[in-house]
């Protein structure tokens, strides 16, 4: 098992917003998390990357070493990746620059050496290439003017040059438009493999059209309140989160206690 | 993160200053206090002509009629003028023939300084002039620079050596009276550099002088003359260092530059003078007048300036754009950490048709720094088509600094255009946890991004100085998260 979330429980301020969320996911699977604003996706995705706004209790289980108690980067060195849903502009760091430097710190972490920029460039350009991204963007500050779009690809693009094993894609498809989309589906479609698993975080069906899932998860005040295949995202599309709320409580006993297939 | 951010904060506090330690020479050192005396004394250990004493006398009366300035948003307690040594200076074991003469545990300073004045030594090709306390203790490439013309060196030399030029230059664009701290500084100023480069000379290698304070109790009053003649070019840098003290230094330079017709001067300083310690103990005042003139037409004047020392930073370098289309510039980056204090920026007074100047300014502040952003864009009457932009960035680290901006704007020409764009911006925490996340540690993260914040300045820096600076900002920042 590569992630392995037991009764995970986060609060901020007083205010509780995962609530025993449990979900066991292997590599190479691609699991979908779906469900309406404010249920706490995307603080799902932040706690296991490490943001410590939170109040966390709970057990997660990455390659078998106890995730929360590493620091963000370590994490990172690890091989945990997460694509923000607003990728943050550092004005006057060069896109390849900051790239570069992840990737060496990444390198140092795990005993390599750093790589050359002449490799790395290299590298970069390929890996440009998966997302359809210009080489402009090399060397224009990361993220800074960048239209949605554009930072998107650009998450994709570091998550390419990163190579983690857990991706976490929060909200990738939001604010894009369906070309938008479509490229930066492709690129993460080029990047799903046999040691590598990804959770795709999402309020849309749409994307799954793209990126079709292993396993369906409904996130609903903050835990899973419903596992199932990749139908589950086009029950979702037909009835709505309400109108599977009702399915659900119709039919809870067919609900399966742990979240894979 | 706030826990994290703030132990951090208290890292920086803790950061040690790298050059302050105390090298042992034996000085020259004349009493306390200021005179008439001491005045002329200072005048007389340096055996200066006439007109020079009587310039210093009367700078001096007109400084004990001034009263020193309260304007500014910076606090510190009384300045004891009669507690300062006006006079320091290494003692010369004998008269210096060559550099292979200056004294070796002067060379072995600067060594440690990380700037080696034996003239083989040097790779870089940068001229320096190096001055300790009140005094320039060596010149180097002086004879590779005579050969295409240009003058480069001491103040003390230049007064005895190419008078007239002093004569002709000297408080022209900073008079004797211009405020409080430099008429104290025409009156008792020690030495300094000297710059001329002759009609139509590009001077082929980088002009820089070092300051460094080493006495103990005594204030550094230097004064630099720099003249670019019709077409000629020069790039100088200045940096400065001194020992860690208890007690409050006080730096009052001058500096002048004049560049005449197609000219063009190029003033980059790296300051790094003692900040005090991290409860705001010691550390350097730097009262500093600056001020270039643009004398002729298409003549250009650029201060750039990486701050990161002193306890308090007091100066506006400017321009007076008095030649047709000339232009003005200035580049700033300047940071306060613990409880260091800066009220910096700069003034360019446009006077001539079609003048142009830039200003872009980079503060942060870092634990309990306070950082004021201070600046006057002023066009003339006669200043028909003047163009001002002007951008000053603010980054706040931690939530005991502050960032403030003072932008003052007159404009009696209605042709002129005028800028003034301000952002103050905090390193977030989400800009420090993408960094993080993308597996950079915190440190770097906040080094990277600063630095960032500074780009536009650094890259009008000299390559070897840009270099410098951003070491010097690392080094200054680390462990500074906020």
């Amino acid at each position: 098992m590569m992630l392995k979330i037991e009764n995970l429980h986060a609060s901020i301020g007083g205010k509780e917003i995962l609530r025993g969320v449990n979900l066991e996911v292997r590599g190479g699977e691609v699991h979908a998390i779906m469900g309406p604003n404010g249920s706490g996706k995307s603080t799902l995705a932040q706690v296991l990357a490490g943001r410590d706004n939170y109040e966390v209790s709970g057990r997660v289980l990455y390659d078998g070493q106890d995730l929360l108690a590493l620091s963000p980067e370590d994490r990172a060195a690890t091989g945990v990746f997460l694509a923000f849903q607003y990728p943050v502009e550092i004005p006057g760091v060069g896109n390849l620059y900051f790239v570069r430097t992840a990737l060496n710190a990444v390198r140092r972490h795990n005993g390599l050496e750093p790589i050359d920029a002449i490799d790395f460039l290299a590298l970069a350009r390929e890996r440009m290439r998966l997302v359809e991204m210009d080489e402009s963007f090399m060397t224009r500050s990361v993220n800074e003017g960048f239209s949605g779009g554009e930072k998107k690809r650009n998450e994709i693009f570091q998550m390419a040059v990163l190579e983690p094993k857990l991706a976490i894609l929060d909200e990738t498809d939001s604010g894009l438009d369906i070309d938008a989309l479509r490229v930066v589906a492709q690129g993460v479609n080029a990047l799903r493999s046999e040691g590598r698993a990804m959770l795709v975080i999402t309020h849309y069906q749409r994307l799954l059209d793209y990126i079709v899932p292993d396993v369906v998860h409904v996130f609903a005040e903050g835990r899973i309140v419903r596992s199932g295949g990749k139908d589950l995202a086009l029950e979702l599309e037909q009835y709505g989160y309400t109108g599977l709320d009702q399915s659900r409580s119709l039919a809870s006993a067919g609900v399966p206690d742990r979240a894979t297939p | 993160m706030t826990n994290l951010i703030s132990s951090e904060v208290r890292e920086l506090a803790a950061k040690d200053y790298q050059y302050g330690f105390v090298t042992d020479l034996e000085t020259d050192v004349i009493p306390r206090g200021l005179s008439e005396d001491i005045v002329r004394m200072i005048s007389a250990k340096k055996n200066e002509p006439d007109w020079m004493l009587e310039w210093r006398l009367k700078a001096y009366q007109g400084w004990l009629a001034m009263a020193e300035p309260k304007w500014q948003n910076v606090g510190y307690a009384p300045i004891d003028y009669q507690d300062i040594i006006y006079y320091a200076a290494p003692k010369p074991k004998k008269v210096l023939a060559s550099l292979d003469e200056v004294d070796p545990e002067v060379l072995a300073m600067f060594d440690k300084l990380g700037i080696s004045l034996a003239e083989q030594g040097r790779l870089s090709g940068v001229a320096v002039d190096a001055i300790v306390d009140s005094v320039s203790v060596a010149t180097t490439f002086k004879s590779k620079l005579a050969e295409v013309g240009v003058i480069f060196c001491s103040f003390s030399e230049a007064v005895q050596n190419h008078p007239d030029l002093v004569k002709r230059y000297l408080g022209t664009v900073v008079p004797r009276k211009d405020n409080f701290f430099a008429a104290l500084n025409s009156a008792v100023f020690t030495d300094g550099s000297f710059c001329y480069i002759p009609k139509g000379v590009r001077c082929p290698m980088e002009l820089s002088t070092y300051f460094r304070i080493n006495t103990a109790d005594t204030g550094q009053f230097e004064r630099t003359l720099i003249i670019a003649e019709e077409g000629a070019y020069v790039s100088y840098l200045e940096g400065c260092t001194a020992p860690m003290r208890d007690t409050n230094q006080l730096h009052a330079a001058v500096v002048e530059l004049v560049a005449l017709d197609n000219a063009q001067i190029k003033y980059s300083t790296v300051q790094n003078w003692y900040p005090g310690d991290a409860d705001g103990k010691g550390g350097i005042y730097n009262f500093v007048t600056k001020r270039g003139k643009c004398a002729g037409v298409n003549s250009k004047i650029s201060w750039t300036q990486v701050e990161t020392g002193s306890a308090i930073t007091w100066k506006y370098p400017g321009v007076i754009l008095q030649g047709d289309n000339s232009v003005g510039e200035f580049y700033s980056v300047a940071l306060t950490a613990n409880h260091q204090q800066a009220d910096t920026g700069t003034k360019m007074v446009h006077i001539g048709r079609n003048t142009r100047s830039t200003i872009v300014s980079k503060a942060i502040s870092a634990g309990h720094g306070q950082n004021t952003y201070r600046g006057l864009v002023k066009i003339r009457e006669s200043a028909s088509g003047a163009r001002n932009h002007t951008q000053c960035d603010s980054l706040l680290l931690g939530g005991d600094s502050g960032a403030h901006t003072f932008p003052y704007i007159e404009v009696k020409n209605p042709t002129a255009q005028v800028e003034h764009e301000a952002y103050t911006s905090k390193i977030g925490e989400d800009q420090l946890f993408y960094c993080r996340q993308r597996g950079i540690s915190a440190e770097d993260a906040v080094s990277m991004i600063v630095n960032g914040f500074c780009r536009e300045v650094f890259k009008e820096l000299p390559m070897e100085f840009a270099v410098e600076a951003q070491k010097l900002l690392s080094v200054s920042l680390e462990g500074s998260v906020g």
